[in-house]
Order: structure tokens, then C-alpha cells, then sequence
């Protein structure tokens, strides 16, 4: 095939080509951005939680009318026995937060009481002997907290935990070189002993902003009496529904004074983690249908120029024809010059991809795009383009060499 | 002459029924996408109160330690209790209020109610004449109220619409927190979204039910919600937050003048040397003074999402502006050999090009309508999403319109390189070519 007759025959359609590389340099750019920012999206979606999530179930419940701290211990040690009592319910246990919830606090935690200089920021999670077993997590040095250790945490009391179960990320931050068994850390004014590590437990937020720390849990033995409580239910999880539809109705049982709202007070860990990531999932969504569409508007806008074009040299074509050009030979020469534009496009498209991705790193913190990105995109469209400019360009190879007598 | 374009127009746009299909579906894809996307930013950047918003300020002052102190550094986003105080009782502008925000249990007198939390705004008197919230029964509280932490509350509509089924419940009984309060107002249509005097409790749609005066709630120690930002090492006692070194209330003044403006200002500055001679502010004079606008901006309240959303859909736009440039460039040229005879029978060029406007104008009204459904379609998908602000997403008039003149801008300037193309053609050339 050769090119430079084809080139020639350009120079004539200036405007049309122009356009359809414009169209496809602008696809390129957009679809490598979006296609990056969905996988994004998708990996923070992915990122595992280190709870055994199928069978949980998170209760919210607040206590109206304000009881002191000693009637907010009986009351929460008589939800929990009412709770391991029910059909179906195998462990509970009640804290302040758990992970995916996008509430809680987090206090820093480091080799010395002075708050300046901690090593790292960490979650805290008030726990008790049932947590592990509750919420699955893996202990992989270490032990769990025992019935003793647990105490009651009134509102005004202060935080100084004597033992403390961190992630093996966190006991990594915390002891570089060697096991964080056993050794101190502060994550109050008093030390506290590490006692126990777990595999992985990540931190109840998934903001981007907190993504350095994301797997950086504290465990505390303590019970918070305070007025709102989230209580965590490990059920068989195909009883998980029907647990879920009785709890509501068993807890007001017991006391009417307090607070499960109808509408989201229990609900299953599936809920949480799909509440957590809603705005990422809707995005990646809307990135992939623009994506789609996009697509689709550029094929069809290549099938229109170069149906035109084929409309356009019917007579010429027919001439090629009669002086022995085959149906290979047009069909080819469509192919080629769509590959020719496409292939100017893409090269401007591939700049405008990196020009596009550096200024979203600048407005909206994102990452450098991989390089794979814009590759596999550039091989994406210039398929594309050869698919969307075949039908044309049969129809084209099918042109009779009568044409050529014709005049019309 | 319109009439008459307009019926060539269509004759000739129904001589091409898939390439004319695939022009006015490009432009309402593109219309549609777009105007979804910048209805949603339209409503989440508005102005909450227009008309009003460009005279409420919000000041801020640092009174931190020099721990992570810098140049160029921001001074906190909220007041601390001595500070607040002083600033509300010295009444240097022309209104002020000093509020924050909690959950507070009400117990509902009839006994078949469970009770339920609700959110409370802790506020000073001056927050309703100086915000216009409007009401439908009774009034405010007053600044003698304030002062004798009196146990009044203002409710919602929707409260009240919830507990007394929309009744005129003025002086009526509120049960919060085991304590009885009077109601002295209920609101009216009281929703400014962003919600910006308290952003801690979610920037859209999260109006609060009940107003208690600031002194009341302190009084009784209601709960206190939000962001509540320490240094030093005094903690963060709920019961005792008017001693300890945080930031925890929001203060808004209403400066009618510009020179108000400044003179508030150097009061600030002033304040805080005289603070920082004092000893208790350690870091030098920093102070700020955001109306409305700038304090939304500067919180970024709009979602990053969604300016990523409408820069992508803007792009989508242009990518199928470009398209049907290319089909209409296709099929203007196509249509040589016809506009050759009617230019050599008399047709001026500006005549040819009026007509082949014309038709993309046309392309751009059935695009323009495509669009609007499209975008109707899109806001009714982004209501049904569980953001915050997702019911909000609802077009007004002004956006209607923008979608029309949007689409049609759009088609003719897509046509007019395609149309000045068409009518440049030599006539002699196309009648001997044929």
C-alpha cells in the first residue's frame, strides 16, 4: 500500500480530517482519564476491610434522657446478654465506632506522652473480650484481651489504656526493626502495653486525605458509656435477615427509652460498606456510561465523514477500478487513510491525555496516570477507527469499475 | 424569508433521516450530559441567601500556640468560649450571633411516640433578624432571654408539622433533654442550602429542628456536636468547653457599609494584640474576615466530585460539537451539485448561508429538546443517589432557558464552517462537473 498517493488525496478534505483526528485526540484524552479515574475509584472500592463481613450486623442505639455513666453500664450489660441470647446471634459486642462507619476519633500514638510527637495517627476503637471473635479479625502475635481487663469509660474519664491490641501496620510504624509484642506506646499521657497484633483492621474513614494511616487501628479495652452505642452482631449469615428484622423489636423490649432509628439504626455490614463507597461507585459509573457514549459518538462519526467520502470519489473509485485496481486495493486505501488520521490523532490525543491527567493532579489530587492508560487507549481507538471505517469502505470495494463511464 | 428557510430546512434534514438522527442525538447526549451535570453544580454552589449574603461576615482570629505555627497559616475555623463571648457582648457590628450545633433528646408528650434525637442549633438572639429566617408563628427569642438562660425554643416547620400537626404551637410545651421549654416561634420555608452558617453537621439539606438560646444549652450541658479543635494540653471536656483551650462556636456579624468592614476588621487585629500582649494569644495578629461567598469557597463546600463531574461533561459536549461539525461538513458538501444550480439561478451566498444556518438551528431546537429530557432524566437519576444533597438537584427556570440558548450556540457555531464551506463553491465548477 502506498501512502503517499493517499496523503495526497488528503490535502483535499483538510477541514474532515482535522476533525475526525480532533474528535479522536479529545476521546483519547477523556476516555484514558476516565478509564484511570474508574480503576482508581475500583481500587479504593476493593480495599479490603480485614472484618469477616458476611453475617455482621451494626446496631446504632442511643439512650434518651441522658442516664449517668453507672445506669449506662447496666443498661448496655443487659442489651448484650439480650443480644447473645437471641436465636441466630453468635457474638456481640458494643463500641464507639467500627471500620467503614465514617465516624470515630483518632488520637496519634508514639514513644512519648508529649502529644507533638507521635509516630503515627491511629483509630481507636474501644473493644472488649469478644471483639476479635465478633468482628474476625486474624490475631497473628500476641492475645486477646481477657474479661478482666475490660473497663467501663464514662464521658468525662480520661483514656489510659494499659494494654492495647494494634494492626500489623501500626506495630510496624511503631517498631521498625523487630516484633512491637510487648513493648510500650502511647497513645495516652500513661504507657500502654502492646499485648496483642492483628492481621489488618482498617480505620472507619475512606477519605482520600486519610488514606496514609488507613490501616493504622488501635484497640482499647473499654467499654463507652456514653448515650450512643454502636453494637456489633456476628450472626450465622443466612440467619443474617432475619435477625436484622427482630433486633429492633427485642431491644425496645427489654427498654423503651431510647433511640433505633426505623430507618437506618440496624443495618448489615453489606449497607455500611456500600454506604461508605456510594459517591465512588456513582462516579465510576458515570465515568464509565460517559465513556461508553463517547465512544459511540465517535464511531458514528467516522461511519458519516467517511461515508461521505466514499459518496464523494465513487467515480474516482470506479476509474481505480477499470484500470485494474482490486476490491483489496480500495478496501485497503479506506483502511489506511482512516489509520493515517487516527494515528495523527492519538499521538495529539496521547499529549492531551498527560496535559489533561497534570491538571486534574493539580485541581482534584489525583495520581500520575500509568502509561498503559493512554497505550492501551491509543490501541482501543485505532481499532475503533478501523472497525467503524470498514462498512464504509466495503461498500467503497464494491463500487463497479462502470462507475467510471457514468456521469452522474 | 424565516418561514421559508425554516421548510427547506426541514425538507432537506428529512432527506438524510439517519445522518440528521445522529446529529440531533450527538447534540442532546451532549446537552443533556452537560446541563445534568452544571444543574447540580448551579445548585450546590448558589448563594443561600441572595440579596443578604454579601453583608454577613465571618470572623476568625488565632488564639493557638506556637506548635505548628508558620507563615501564610490560616488562623482555626471556629471561636473558642472567652473569645466568642467577647466578640458577641462588644457588639462592634451591626448584628452578631454566636452559635453551634447538637443532637438533643426529645421526649414527645403524647406516650406513644418513642422519643427521638434531634438537631439543635445553639444560637443568640440576633441569628433570626440577622439571617431574615423567616417565621409563621411567634418570633425569636431576645437578648434578655439570652442572658437569663431562659428555657425557650424556636421549631422547624417540619417539627411542628411532626408534633402538633401543623398547629400555631406558640407557648406550648417542648420536652428536650428531660427539661421543659416553651416554644416562642416555629419557622417558615427556612432551607438555605449550602447550609452555611454550620458546616459541621453536612454543607446541603440538613436544616435543624430546634433553636435553643447558646446560654441554655451551657446551662444544661447539651450535648455539643461538630468539630471541637484543642492545642495545648488542657483536653477537650464537654462539661467544662468554656474553659478549655478549643475552638468550637461559629460567630457571624452583618456589616452594611464597606467601611463597617474595615473598622471590624482592625477591631479584630486589634483584639487579638492586645490578647497576644496579654500572653494568652501566643501567636501574632492573625485574623480574617470572609463574607458568605468567600467563607463557602474557602471551605470548599462544593463537592470535589462534583466540578470533576461537570469538567468531564463539558468535555463530552465538545467532543460531540466536533462530531457534528464533521456531519454536517459531510453533509453540506453532499449537497455540491444543489446549491451550484441554485447559486447560478440567482441565490446569493448569504442567502445559501442563511439557509444552511438555519438548518443547523433547526438540528440544535430537536437537540435542545432531546437534551432537556436527557438532563431531566439525569437529575431525576441523581436524585434517587443517597448524597446529602441529592434532592436538591431540580432545574429552574434560568437553567431551562441556558439549556435552549446552550444547544442552539452550540449547533449553529457547529454549523458554521460547515455552511461557509457550502456556499463558497464555484457554481460554474459544480453545473460542469454534473
Amino acid at each position: 500500500m502506498q501512502i503517499s498517493p493517499i496523503l495526497a488525496a488528503l490535502r483535499y478534505h483538510k477541514a474532515g480530517v482535522v476533525l475526525i483526528a480532533m474528535q479522536i485526540a479529545l476521546t483519547l484524552a477523556i476516555v484514558c482519564n476516565a478509564m484511570f479515574i474508574i480503576h482508581q475509584r475500583l481500587v479504593r472500592m476493593d480495599k479490603p476491610s480485614g472484618v469477616e463481613e458476611s453475617g455482621l450486623l451494626v446496631v446504632k442505639n442511643e439512650w434518651a434522657g441522658k442516664p449517668a455513666t453507672g445506669q449506662i453500664a447496666s443498661l448496655m450489660a443487659a442489651d448484650l446478654d439480650t443480644l447473645r441470647k437471641m436465636p441466630g446471634v453468635a457474638n456481640v459486642y458494643a463500641t464507639n465506632t467500627y471500620p467503614l462507619s465514617n465516624g470515630g476519633f483518632a488520637n496519634g500514638i508514639g514513644h512519648s506522652p508529649d502529644k507533638r510527637n507521635y509516630v503515627s495517627v491511629t483509630a481507636v476503637y474501644f473493644s472488649d473480650e469478644n471483639t476479635l471473635s465478633t468482628l474476625g479479625l486474624k490475631l497473628v502475635e500476641g492475645r486477646n484481651f481477657n474479661a478482666d481487663e475490660i473497663n467501663g469509660l464514662g464521658d468525662n474519664d480520661k483514656i489510659a489504656p494499659a494494654v492495647i491490641i494494634v494492626t500489623r501496620e501500626l506495630a510496624r510504624r511503631l517498631y521498625p526493626d523487630g516484633s512491637a509484642l510487648g513493648k510500650t506506646a502511647y497513645i495516652s499521657n500513661e504507657p500502654s502495653i502492646i499485648i496483642g497484633i492483628v492481621d489488618r483492621l482498617q480505620i472507619p474513614w475512606v477519605d482520600n486525605s486519610m488514606a496514609r494511616w488507613a490501616d493504622c487501628s488501635t484497640l482499647l479495652p473499654f467499654r463507652n458509656l456514653v448515650t450512643i452505642t454502636h453494637y456489633l452482631i456476628r450472626t450465622q449469615p443466612e440467619e443474617i435477615e432475619d435477625v436484622a428484622t427482630r433486633v429492633r423489636a427485642t431491644l425496645y423490649a427489654t427498654q423503651r427509652l431510647r433511640v433505633i432509628r426505623p430507618k437506618d439504626g440496624v443495618k448489615t455490614f453489606a449497607q455500611v460498606r456500600a454506604a461508605a463507597y456510594k459517591s465512588d461507585r456513582g462516579m465510576a459509573i458515570l465515568m464509565g456510561v460517559i465513556s461508553v457514549i463517547l465512544v459511540a459518538t465517535t464511531a458514528a462519526g467516522i461511519v458519516g465523514l467517511a461515508s461521505f467520502w466514499v459518496g464523494q470519489r465513487r467515480k474516482q473509485i470506479g476509474v481505480r477500478r477499470a484500470l485494474g485496481a482490486t476490491r483489496q486495493d480500495i478496501l485497503g486505501y479506506f483502511l489506511t487513510e482512516n489509520l493515517l488520521i487516527c494515528m495523527a490523532g492519538v499521538v495529539l490525543g496521547g499529549l492531551l491525555a498527560i496535559g489533561l491527567n497534570l491538571w486534574l493532579m493539580k485541581q482534584f489530587e489525583m495520581e500520575r496516570i500509568a502509561p498503559g492508560y493512554v497505550l492501551a487507549g491509543v490501541a482501543m481507538l485505532l481499532l475503533l477507527g478501523q472497525c467503524a471505517v470498514f462498512a464504509p469502505a466495503w461498500r467503497a470495494s464494491h463500487v463497479p469499475p462502470v462507475e467510471a463511464t457514468r456521469s452522474v | 424569508m424565516l418561514s421559508y428557510y425554516f421548510s427547506l430546512a426541514l425538507h432537506s434534514l428529512k432527506r438524510n433521516r439517519v445522518l440528521t438522527a445522529l446529529m440531533v442525538l450527538a447534540i442532546a447526549l451532549g446537552i443533556g450530559a452537560s446541563m445534568t451535570t452544571l444543574t447540580v453544580l448551579h445548585v450546590l454552589s448558589g448563594d443561600p441567601l441572595p440579596g443578604r449574603s454579601g453583608s454577613l461576615y465571618y470572623p476568625q482570629i488565632d488564639p493557638r500556640d506556637m506548635n505548628d505555627y508558620g507563615p501564610n497559616v490560616e488562623p482555626p475555623d471556629q471561636l473558642a468560649w472567652t473569645d466568642g463571648m467577647y466578640l458577641l457582648k462588644a457588639k462592634r457590628a451591626s448584628r452578631q450571633a454566636l452559635m453551634t450545633e447538637g443532637m438533643v433528646p426529645l421526649q414527645p408528650t403524647e406516650s406513644n411516640v418513642d422519643p427521638f434525637q434531634t438537631s439543635a442549633l445553639y444560637t443568640t438572639a440576633d441569628f433570626f433578624p440577622m439571617f431574615g429566617v423567616p417565621f409563621q408563628f411567634g418570633q425569636g427569642w431576645n437578648a434578655n432571654e439570652d442572658e437569663g438562660k431562659a428555657r425557650v425554643a424556636v421549631i422547624s416547620a417540619s417539627l411542628n408539622d411532626k408534633l402538633f400537626g401543623g398547629g400555631n404551637s406558640v407557648g406550648k410545651e417542648l420536652r428536650l433533654q428531660e427539661t421543659s421549654f416553651r416554644i416562642v416561634g416555629v419557622l417558615g420555608d427556612w432551607h438555605p442550602n449550602p447550609h452555611f452558617y454550620q458546616l459541621y453537621m453536612g454543607s446541603y439539606a440538613s436544616d435543624e429542628d430546634v433553636y435553643v438560646p447558646l446560654s441554655t444549652s451551657r446551662d444544661l450541658k447539651m450535648e455539643h456536636d461538630g468539630s471541637t479543635d484543642c492545642w495545648g494540653n488542657t483536653g477537650g471536656d464537654q462539661d467544662n468547653l468554656e474553659r478549655v483551650n478549643c475552638t468550637w462556636l461559629q460567630f457571624w456579624v452583618q456589616l452594611d457599609k464597606p467601611a463597617d468592614v474595615e473598622a471590624y476588621k482592625s477591631f479584630l487585629t486589634h483584639y487579638s494584640q492586645d490578647q497576644h500582649a496579654m500572653g494568652r494569644f501566643e501567636r501574632p495578629p492573625n485574623v480574617r474576615l470572609r463574607n458568605v461567598m468567600q467563607w463557602l469557597d474557602y471551605q470548599h463546600v462544593v463537592p470535589s466530585d462534583a466540578r470533576l463531574q461537570t469538567w468531564l461533561s463539558v468535555g463530552f459536549l465538545v467532543v460531540c460539537l466536533v462530531n457534528t461539525v464533521g456531519l454536517m461538513l459531510s453533509k453540506f458538501m453532499r449537497r455540491s451539485a444543489e446549491l451550484g444550480v441554485r447559486r447560478a439561478l440567482g441565490a446569493s451566498q448569504r442567502a445559501l448561508f442563511g439557509q444552511l444556518l438555519m438548518e443547523s438551528g433547526v438540528i440544535g431546537l430537536a437537540g435542545g429538546t432531546g437534551g432537556l429530557l436527557l438532563a431531566m432524566l439525569g437529575l431525576w437519576l441523581v436524585r434517587q443517589q443517597p448524597a446529602g444533597y441529592a434532592s436538591l438537584a431540580h432545574m429552574d427556570v434560568s437553567m431551562l432557558l441556558a439549556t435552549f440558548t446552550l444547544a442552539v450556540l452550540a449547533s449553529l457555531l457547529a454549523g458554521v464552517l460547515p455552511a461557509w464551506r457550502a456556499c463558497r463553491i464555484t457554481p460554474a465548477l459544480q453545473l460542469k462537473a454534473n
